[in-house]
């Protein structure tokens, strides 16, 4: 933590705590970390996040209670006794099933307010690592746990997605036989993605505490991107953004609510209502909204290892953004260009997803035929995936080599200054007062 | 006096030097004999293992039918096919494959109206459909491979041809797969 502790224990008690652990202490001075005062909504997915975890944790370890990991009785557990027999357990799912999507919207929106305010930059490298670790852990706990309920858009996922680890060259197939447990997905393959569904949470928890650990080295980034300079361009996290976030989780779960209660299927699909069959393929398979912008880039390649370097390759780039993009202005707000070029990288990710869901060779104007271009009409979702996957990847390149001929905006000398220009009805003189007496 | 001694010449390795690099490889060495039951229970278990090999009667399936087993929990075709299948397979034989293979290396001498393969699509194992596509074969509704009447690869994705597990013909009508 940054800055002298606060804390001065008043009691014997208290002293004689804190000379052993200190616990009380780290609290108060937690509590009390110093944060810049102009940090927007876009900050409070922090909190949110943590919101989500907590809530994914505390229903999986009740439905682990009446869950039951075998091929024979998983899918019976699950769509008969957790949904209709289990005291609320329609609910508890409900949550648990609809939170993974919860938990992915605010991580989403929690990494593009990174990459929008440049949040990534030094001296932040490791706090972006730790995050996109914990979203790699995230991507694995939900695959695994949509496995879990063992129907067919469950088992022929888990075929899918093991079969694309086989791709890897010499280690793949090793590695899929040692998620199988046998010659296809099978008993042993639920079991063991129950297992390392039920650990991997903790493993996030765990990483979590490290975000938040080299978050607090530096402290927090903002929207101007302007650092720190003195003790009044801070205010107190406790209650200034412990009230901030508070607001902010509330609205998430009024959000959250809805789904479950009004829109429980909402994310569902109904292949998933048919019990796990080896023996046949649903028509169309895809997986959950929020892998499909990869999902498509995938499908985009003709060559099944290409596919599965692209894959890789889409979420790798976002780990090295914070070397990629080297230009000293921090916040896409004083970074016309930038913007511009991110708006439409965002809307590539939209139209991969849009792609990710749709037949490969379905079309895109109705009716209208062209001609093939290595396998697919050009009229076809597979070359819009195509060119939406290629200007995703080309973001990043553009993204390094833009500050060569960029023109920036100003930065404001500090992170207050626009709060005060924005703020017409204060009279500039009272507003400054404070920066001027720290 | 140090200065001299450390960039003159390298100190000769002592007894300490030599209990520590036993001390550490000694470490190393437990730790792997301790980490590879961990990794090996991941493997196939014996019980799994064993189910090796099934009889199928052939007599089931007609002229121009097909039908699908389970071996070692994995999907295999079984398809009768039409001589109007086997020409088609057979004229295909030099056309550009990406897994060049020609349809007597595909089915057993004398049996030829028997194609039995592994029903997961190469790509990523989902089970394909016969009859979608250009080739007459199968079409797998994952990502579009496509499959020509001998199971090999044509258009999509897909790598190889749709593999050819270890099978025996027992009598005319019957086959011992695995």
């Amino acid at each position: 933590m940054s800055g002298p502790s606060i804390y001065e224990p008043k009691t014997a008690i208290e002293r004689w705590l804190d000379s052993r652990l200190p616990i009380i202490r780290f609290g108060v001075d937690f509590m009390d970390f110093p944060t810049p005062r102009n940090l927007n909504y876009w900050w409070t997915f922090g909190a949110i996040l943590a919101f989500c975890l907590v809530a994914q944790i505390v229903t999986g370890i009740v439905l682990a209670m009446h869950y039951d990991p075998s091929g024979a009785g998983a899918f019976i557990s699950v769509e008969q006794h957790i949904m209709r027999d289990v005291n609320y357990g329609w609910l508890i799912r409900g949550i648990h099933a609809n939170g993974a999507s919860m938990f992915f919207l605010a991580v989403y929106l929690h990494m593009l307010r990174g990459i929008y305010y440049g949040s990534y930059k030094a001296p932040r490298e490791v706090l972006w690592l730790l995050g996109c670790v914990i979203y790699v852990l995230m991507m694995a706990t939900a695959f695994m746990g949509y496995v879990l309920p063992w129907g067919q858009m469950s088992f022929w996922g888990a075929k899918v997605i093991t079969n694309l680890l086989g791709a890897i060259p010499v280690i793949g197939p090793t590695i899929t036989t040692l998620l199988w447990g046998g010659f296809a997905v099978d008993d042993p393959t639920l079991n063991r993605f129950f297992s390392l569904h039920y650990l991997l949470p903790f493993v996030i928890a765990a990483v979590v505490v490290l975000h938040v650990w080299a978050l607090h080295v530096p402290g927090n980034s903002n929207p101007t991107g302007v650092a720190v300079k003195s003790k009044s361009d801070t205010l107190p996290f406790h209650p200034y953004y412990t009230v901030k976030d508070g607001f902010a989780v509330s609205l998430f779960i009024i959000l959250f609510a809805t789904i479950v209660f009004f829109l429980p299927d909402a994310f569902a699909k109904v292949d998933n209502e048919v019990m796990a069959n080896p023996l046949v393929t649903p028509a169309h398979i895809v997986p959950e909204w929020y892998l499909l912008p990869f999902y498509a880039i995938l499908r985009a390649i003709p060559d099944k290892l290409g596919g599965v370097i692209g894959l890789g390759g889409a979420i790798a780039l976002v780990f090295a953004l914070p070397w990629i993009d080297r230009s000293k202005v921090r916040s896409m707000r004083y970074r016309p260009t930038a913007r511009i070029f991110f708006a439409f990288w965002v809307l590539s990710a939209l139209v991969l997803g849009w792609c990710g869901s749709q037949e490969p060779d379905g079309q895109l104007f109705p009716g209208v035929t062209m001609f093939n271009l290595i396998d697919y009409d050009i009229n076809s979702v597979t070359w819009v995936s195509r060119i939406a996957a290629l200007y995703y990847f080309a973001f990043f390149v553009i993204l390094g080599l833009l500050p060569m001929w960029e023109k920036t905006r100003p930065v404001p000398d500090s992170l207050f200054t626009p709060v005060l220009s924005h703020g017409a009805a204060v009279p500039a003189g009272a507003a400054l007062a404070p920066e001027k007496k720290g | 006096m140090a200065d001299t001694l450390t960039h003159t010449d390298a100190p000769e390795p002592s007894r300490r030097d030599f209990i520590n690099i036993l001390a550490v490889s000694a470490s190393v060495g437990a730790a792997a004999a301790v980490a590879w039951p961990l990794v090996d229970q991941l493997n196939p278990a014996a019980d799994t293992l064993a189910l090796a090999s099934i009889e199928f009667d052939l007599t089931k399936v007609a002229l121009g039918q097909e039908v699908t087993i389970s071996w070692r929990k994995q999907p295999v075709f079984v398809r009768h096919r039409t001589p109007a299948e086997i020409a088609r397979a057979k004229a295909d034989d030099h056309a550009p494959m990406k897994d060049p293979a020609t349809d007597a290396s595909r089915v057993k001498p004398g049996h030829e109206q028997w194609l039995i393969v592994l029903a997961s699509c190469t790509h990523l194992g989902c089970i394909p459909t016969f009859g979608g596509g250009e080739y007459g074969g199968w079409l797998c509704p994952c990502h579009g491979s496509l499959y020509d009447t001998s199971a090999r690869i044509r258009k999509g994705p897909a790598p190889k041809n749709l593999y050819l597990p270890d099978y025996a013909f027992l009598s005319d009508t019957k086959v011992k797969i695995g």
